[in-house]
């Protein structure tokens, strides 16, 4: 293919290297594994694809930004132009705005611009602007000096450096919260250089100003040190953190390559690249869990990668290039060419380092022997039997099936590992089969004309889901619902969610009718579950189709869904009856929040008015809110009864009785035309008794406002006011069993016997005379029980006796009335040792009784 | 407990999940605000709280200090609060003050609610209102559900009576939904769905959404069926007096999520003491679900078994005593305190339930019940309120008769009203309002009026889209009908038959053999029938609105689970339900888990 462009520079003290051509077919593949001095590691270099596109000068004096997981690339002359990772054109504009600092890209392919002015202009992928935010007005005060864009779990964050030598930091652009990072001392001007790191939950800046270094996060600037720095350094340089911000790796005027964990505690090696220019770019270039650490930095036409050990490897570059730090390597984007570099992967170097007795290495051979049908087959076979690692070298295989990016030695290897896996009973074939099917997913998109250049590491980092959003912003929906049907992903994560999106983008189509649309959106999410027709409504409405928008959302079967949408619409009555249908309280509280402040208060009542659910519901919230608003609405609804009432609970609330009176006279107005008498009435004697309370209060000095005519009286009894009580009984109807009782109770509690027995005389109780015999035991009385007890009537007899412990009277009275209950009450009541003889004639009675 | 002595029950599934559930989200909400942090707690969530994860487990997770919410101004030199809160319009309203207090102050703090079960969008209104919105970060803890015991479930919503039932505000129904999903998606579908009432079918609806939203799962289910009631479908039992232990418990010294605070009288001594009442007290397991009468003689026998028991180590050689003190004595010494606990607690029952008052309020409901006597009921009410007995009781007994009788003649109702406002105050004209609003004491209307409001009732049901919401809030006239209902269900046993108490014959046991409680007659019937056949002119009187639904199919083989039965009371249950229906099952050979919205006893106010 391009091997005859490829050039390398091998340094002499290597104690060895290896070209490998790793297939023998015609079409193979070059590639370069150099094997450093103790045989640890190879690095690999692959060519992803021959830029599509036509570039006059190369990369030379442009902004470039190319997005990480084999993102779309961007760079911007006076015309803005986003290309995909094979260099297709996916946009072109001309540039009108400010002057932009930085591109880049947020981690759902939105393109920023930096401007100098701090104002980030956002894009989508194929060039349609999307919105803009600002950094602040310090920024845009001061200017911006530099910008870094970063991806954290938080999102993608925006890093401004600004004139005034401050740095200013968003960590998610989504949710934008600005943070100004404290000051660096002794910054004079710009820094020799500065990272963002993401630690302990927080993005902090890493500053370096010539050889000092500076940690600044949300509260404070802290000098750090790196463990085991060369001493001849004076300046830092240049620094990079590596993808996962586990590692840093720093760059001095001397040409050392400080390598460690960026939490500046561990060095994990230093190795002199003996270059002292600055370079252009510096990346990690590390696969996950790997043990090496490894750099790799680029100057003019040289590109060099650095590791453990003291050698480093260099590589010519014919081309301006830019590198793009991944997961598990770095691509390499020149005027004409796209590549891979990274770390071989662990199954990769066992297979195919020369004369490898490694499992996977012999079963391949023994594969390849077994399709030119020669018995070494066999051979190969016994000999990894033999040592029972046959899995092992299944495993192998597929494994590193699944590093190779050319479908020929894919194959290759998995048919390798079908073969083996004949050989193995009881093999879990899960593997495998998740590896076809990845592979087969992987090709797909890095294909030329998608281009999308993902690793299979790559891959299962990003999961499914999100390689469906990137097809999808892509606009390759037929791919994107291809994926998940192969990979049968469930079918409102998958199938549903691209047809949501394609949904949202035929809505944009300003060329096909309304009619159009909503019927080919209908038919085509027809069967599809999950689907939110409000989301696609919305889309609509935001491209200025509010009539699309109504149609889509009767396809909404949830009537929830389509109630904010109406809001914004502005078809209120509509999101009110939708929010009442739907049943959910809190939706119809959002509706009437929301036309409260939208509307004048006349129109939102009557509105209120032809809802009853609405109108009763937002009764309830002003209840506990608005009093005000509520006695406006009973009377708008001539609903006397609620207003009478609502003015009794104010009296409650106030402490002054001239106040409360006049609440209480408006609620018995009120209640006068809501025609309730009774409360009326009820009203105007609560009254009353207020006036008469405080008039004895003042009088006699005792505390009476708010009592309730029972407790009135009650206190009015215990102090001894019997005139003042007996007023009230009169004056306010009281029963005269009530005061009976009040007045039997109150003398008892005063032990006043002699007017207790006045009081029973004075006519006949109302309620009988066994209260009398129980209220005077109940006070330990015994000799003034006695007394009412020929009062009480025949029925209470038994009781009156035995209250007072009167056996024989209680028999008497049982017997006399023949009563058989009543004389069992007795009998239990007897002791069989002292009413020996009381028992035996209430047995005789009892029988007589029974008889009768 | 009842199912430990009944020797074929099916297991129940394991409840203990659901508070796992719970506390790892707290757990990760917490996390959410990394630091050390105040936290401020609902008063009514303390004790849910303390269930799911205790002061230690919130120290592990940086939480500095606990407050309990009290709408006051705070003192806190935190850098970082965290409200633990309910949904309610009035403590946000506090938290944003105290945000824009410190904003005066020039404070910086980091504020985050965490409202419990779910977030009400009028509390985001509040936040935006008071310009506080951007302050503040909000998030959900979906905590639907806390098992109180092995068999009781409950939503801890108090306020869900009153919302649903008297201000017609139906915000908690998606909670109950939910719930219910929660329940299904841990635990497995149902096979049947049951219900009664306009709420449960809301509950139903919203339940069945988030069903159709969310993926399904097929496991062995752990519950046969769910059977949905409203508590307005039978106001009667709870305006009874419970005479369960367990009820009478809860009457006299309040049951609060599943424990009880026992003051001095009971403990004699000079503290109160709290304590958790389930089935792993051993005392309590045994008599909780006993008619009060039968349970003194119990503890008494118990007293005297551990006697013997301590008695044992008599006559002991040294090996046989040091056995005894290892495996035996720490159980028989805590089998010791609560026995004398629950004695000290059945004495002031004694004294407070034996009195003559008690006995007579007791025929008097009897009476009501059957029908029996209505005027001697009424003058002993009248009684009753005059002598300022209690203040609920009287209540109580008001909405008894107006319930039985369908309403009081207007004689009755004015009079009766009138005196209890000269006893208790006028305020309670408002009481009385509400009570009306709810059909729970009413006026009877003239014959006329009656039809018509009827008629107006059968449209807004046959009316689909009014039919949703509209006449949970209508206090249109609802007719109770007790009096046919009890007919036809044979709710009141045949009075004078002894009914001996100590061997209950069916579920009237938990009122003295006097009634059986309607809801759970209605749970026994319909599954008993697998549905509402049979049972049209019940469900007509007890104003329609019910429904039943084929889940999952049955699997074959009949699991234990097939015997499982979730009973949702929404708006509250007593605890004599719960004791009818342990007693139920026993009989059926079917268990029964309850799910509560909270516990009630009729308690209204203004």
């Amino acid at each position: 293919m391009h091997a005859g462009k490829w050039r390398f520079c091998v340094a002499n003290h290597l104690l060895q290297y290896v070209i490998y051509l790793c297939c023998k077919e015609e079409k193979s593949q070059t590639r370069t594994y150099y094997l450093f001095a103790n045989a640890a590691w190879f690095d690999i270099k692959i060519e992803l694809y021959e830029m599509g596109w036509n570039l006059k000068d190369g990369l030379r004096e442009c902004l470039v930004a190319a997005a990480p997981y084999g993102g779309p690339i961007c760079d911007a002359r006076p015309q803005l132009e986003i290309y995909s990772s094979s260099g297709l054109p996916l946009a072109s504009f001309p540039w009108k705005s400010g002057v932009v600092k930085q591109l880049g890209w947020t981690v759902s392919d939105d393109l920023l611009c930096v401007q100098e002015d701090g104002t980030v202009l956002v894009y989508d992928l194929l060039g349609g602007f999307k919105r803009h935010f600002s950094m602040g007005n310090e920024v845009s005060q001061s200017q911006v000096l530099e910008t870094k864009i970063f991806h954290s779990p938080y999102g993608t964050g925006v890093a401004i450096l600004t004139g005034a030598l401050r740095f200013t930091l968003a960590t998610n652009i989504d949710d934008i919260k600005l943070r100004r990072l404290p000051e660096v001392p002794g910054l004079q001007g710009a820094p020799s250089c500065w990272a963002v790191l993401t630690q302990d939950r927080q993005s902090k800046v890493l500053v370096a100003n010539g050889s000092h270094l500076f940690i600044l996060d949300n509260t404070a600037c802290t000098p750090v040190t790196p463990p085991g720095l060369s001493p001849q350094a004076s300046s830092i340089v240049h620094m990079c953190v590596s993808f996962s911000y586990k590692y840093l790796a720093l760059l001095t005027d001397s040409g050392h390559v400080w390598m460690g964990t960026s939490n500046l505690k561990e060095k994990l090696s230093e190795v002199d690249t003996k270059i002292k220019t600055p370079p252009k770019q510096m990346a990690w270039c590390r696969r996950p869990k790997s043990q090496q650490p490894s750099a790799v930095v680029m100057w003019d036409g040289l590109l060099i990668v650095v590791g453990e050990c003291k050698e480093t490897i260099q590589y010519h570059l014919d081309d301006d290039s830019i590198l793009v730090p991944e997961l598990d390597g770095v691509r390499i984007i020149s005027g004409t060419h796209h590549e891979l570099l990274q770390e071989v992967p662990g199954a990769c170097e066992e297979i195919f380092k020369i004369a490898s007795m490694a499992p996977g290495a012999l079963l391949l051979e023994a594969h390849k022997e077994y399709e030119k049908e020669s018995q070494k087959a066999d051979e190969y076979l016994r000999e990894i039997k033999e040592q029972s690692l046959l899995s092992e070298a299944v495993r192998q295989c597929v494994e590193a099936a699944g590093h190779e990016h050319e479908p020929e030695t894919q194959k290759t290897l998995l048919r390798a590992a079908s073969f083996g896996k004949c050989f193995l009973s009881n093999f879990p074939p899960e593997q495998f089969v998740s590896m076809c099917r990845d592979l087969r997913v992987l090709n797909a998109v890095r294909d030329y004309t998608v281009g999308i250049p993902l690793t299979h590491t790559q891959f299962k980092q990003m999961t499914v889901q999100v390689l469906i959003d990137r097809l999808v912003y892509r606009k390759l929906y037929p791919l994107a619902i291809e994926i998940c049907r192969y990979l049968k992903t469930p079918e409102y994560q998958g199938v549903s969610r691209v047809l949501k999106h394609w949904a949202c983008y035929k809505v944009q189509q300003k060329e096909e009718s309304d009619e159009v649309i909503a019927k080919a959106v209908s038919v085509k999410l027809a069967d599809a579950a999950g689907i939110f027709y409000s989301e696609i409504a919305t889309k609509a409405y935001e491209s200025g189709r509010t009539e699309l928008a109504i149609k889509l959302l009767e396809f909404e079967p949830r009537s929830g869904e389509q109630v904010p949408l109406l809001l914004k619409m502005k078809k209120s009555p509509l999101a009110l009856s939708k929010a009442i249908e739907s049943g959910d309280t809190d939706l119809v509280y959002t509706v009437v929040m929301y036309l409260k402040n939208e509307l004048n208060r006349g129109d939102f009542f009557m509105m209120l008015r032809n809802q009853p659910v609405a109108l009763s519901l937002y009764k309830q919230f002003c209840k506990h809110q608005e009093q005000d608003t509520l006695k406006d609405l009973f009377n708008q609804d001539d609903d006397h009864e609620e207003l009478g009432n609502l003015y009794v609970k104010a009296s409650y609330k106030e402490q002054r009785l001239e106040a409360r009176i006049a609440l209480l006279q408006s609620a018995v107005d009120e209640y006068y035309k809501a025609k309730n008498e009774f409360s009326a009435k009820t009203t105007e004697d609560e009254m009353r008794l207020l006036r008469f309370q405080r008039k004895l209060e003042e009088e006699k000095g005792e505390l009476l406002v708010g009592f309730s005519l029972h407790d009135t009286m009650t206190t009015l009894l215990s102090v001894g006011l019997h005139k003042h009580a007996e007023q009230l009984y009169k004056d306010f109807r009281v029963p005269d069993k009530r005061f009976w009782w009040l007045k039997l109770k109150s003398l008892a509690e005063k032990e006043d016997w002699e007017e207790l027995e006045k009081f029973g005389k004075s006519k006949k109780s109302p309620i009988g005379y066994l209260p009398f015999v129980e209220v005077c035991i109940k006070h330990h009385n015994k000799y003034e029980a006695k007394k009412y007890v020929s009062k009480v009537t025949p029925e209470q007899k038994v009781k009156a006796h035995l209250a007072v412990g009167d056996m024989e009277g209680a028999a008497e009275a049982a017997i006399e009335r023949r009563n058989e209950s009543e004389i069992s009450t007795v009998l239990s009541r007897c002791s069989a040792t002292t009413d020996h003889l009381l028992m035996e004639r209430l047995n005789r009675a009892k029988a007589t009784a029974v008889k009768k | 407990m009842a199912h430990t002595e009944w020797r074929d029950a099916p297991e129940l599934p394991d409840f203990s999940l659901l508070k796992r559930l719970a506390r790892d989200q707290l757990i990760f909400l917490l996390e959410q605000l990394p630091g050390k942090k105040d936290l401020f707690i609902d008063a009514d969530l303390m004790s849910p709280l303390d269930r799911i994860a205790n002061v230690t487990i919130l120290k592990q997770h940086e939480v500095d200090k606990l407050y309990k919410v009290e709408l006051k101004p705070i003192v806190s030199s935190s850098d970082q609060l965290c409200f633990l809160i309910r949904p309610r319009i009035q403590t946000v309203k506090w938290i944003s003050d105290l945000v824009n207090a410190d904003k005066v102050a020039g404070r910086f703090r980091r504020y985050k609610i965490i409202f419990t079960p779910q977030k009400f969008y009028a509390c985001e209104t509040v936040l935006e209102e008071q310009g506080v919105y951007g302050d503040v970060t909000t998030d959900e803890w979906n905590f639907y559900i806390l098992p109180l015991d092995d068999d009781i479930l409950s939503l801890e919503l108090p306020e869900f009576f009153r919302d649903n039932f008297l201000e017609g505000d139906q915000r908690w129904v998606t909670t109950a939904g939910s719930a219910l999903h929660l329940l299904q998606s841990v635990y497995g579908s149902f096979s049947k769905v049951y219900g009664i009432g306009r709420c449960a079918k809301m509950v139903y609806e919203s339940w069945r959404e988030l069903m159709e939203e969310g993926e399904q799962r097929t496991r062995q289910p752990e519950f046969a069926k769910v059977f949905l009631v409203d508590r307005d479908v039978d106001f009667v039992t709870p305006l009874c007096s419970q005479v369960v232990y367990e009820g009478l418990v809860d009457d006299l010294f309040r049951i609060k999520c599943g424990s009880v605070e026992f003051g001095p009288d009971v403990t004699s001594s000079d503290k109160s003491i709290k304590v958790m009442l389930n089935s792993q007290d051993k005392v309590f397991s045994e008599i909780r679900n006993e008619h009060f009468s039968n349970v003194f003689g119990f503890l008494s026998q118990k007293a005297k078994n551990l006697q013997t028991a301590y008695d044992k180590r008599r006559g002991m050689d040294i090996q046989q005593m040091k056995a005894f003190v290892s495996d035996e004595l720490k159980g028989l010494k805590q089998e010791h305190r609560l026995l004398s606990l629950h004695i000290g607690a059945s004495e002031s029952m004694m004294k407070k339930k034996t009195k003559q008052d008690f006995q007579e309020l007791l025929k008097t409901e009897h009476s009501l019940l059957e029908g029996f006597e209505i005027r001697e009921c009424i003058t002993y009410i009248e009684e009753h309120i005059n002598r300022q007995v209690s203040m609920i009781d009287s209540l109580r007994l008001l909405c008894l008769l107006s319930i039985t009788e369908n309403g009081l003649l207007s004689k009755d109702y004015r009079s009766l009203k009138a005196q209890y406002l000269q006893s208790y105050g006028i305020k309670h004209l408002l009481t009385f309002a509400n009570l009306r609003q709810l059909g729970l004491l009413e006026e009877q209307q003239a014959g006329e009026t009656l039809t018509v409001m009827e008629s107006k009732v059968g449209k807004l049901v046959n009316d689909k889209t009014v039919g949703k919401l509209t006449d949970a809030f209508s206090s249109l006239a609802k007719k109770s009908n007790f009096r046919a209902l009890s007919k036809r269900l044979a709710l009141v046993p045949k009075s004078g038959e002894e009914y001996d108490l100590r061997v209950p014959r069916d579920m009237a046991y938990v009122f003295s053999g006097a009634y059986i409680p309607l809801s759970c007659k209605l749970i026994e019937q319909v599954l008993e029938r697998d549905g509402w056949t049979g049972l049209e002119e019940v469900t007509r009187m007890l104003n329609g609105q019910e429904f039943a639904v084929t889940g999952a199919p049955n699997p074959r083989n009949k699991t234990d689970a097939q015997r499982i039965v979730l009973v949702m009371f929404l708006g509250g249950c007593t605890f004599s339900e719960i004791s009818a229906l342990r007693f139920l099952g026993k009989e059926r050979d079917t268990y029964y888990v309850k799910q509560i919205e909270y516990m009630v006893n009729i308690k209204l106010s203004i």
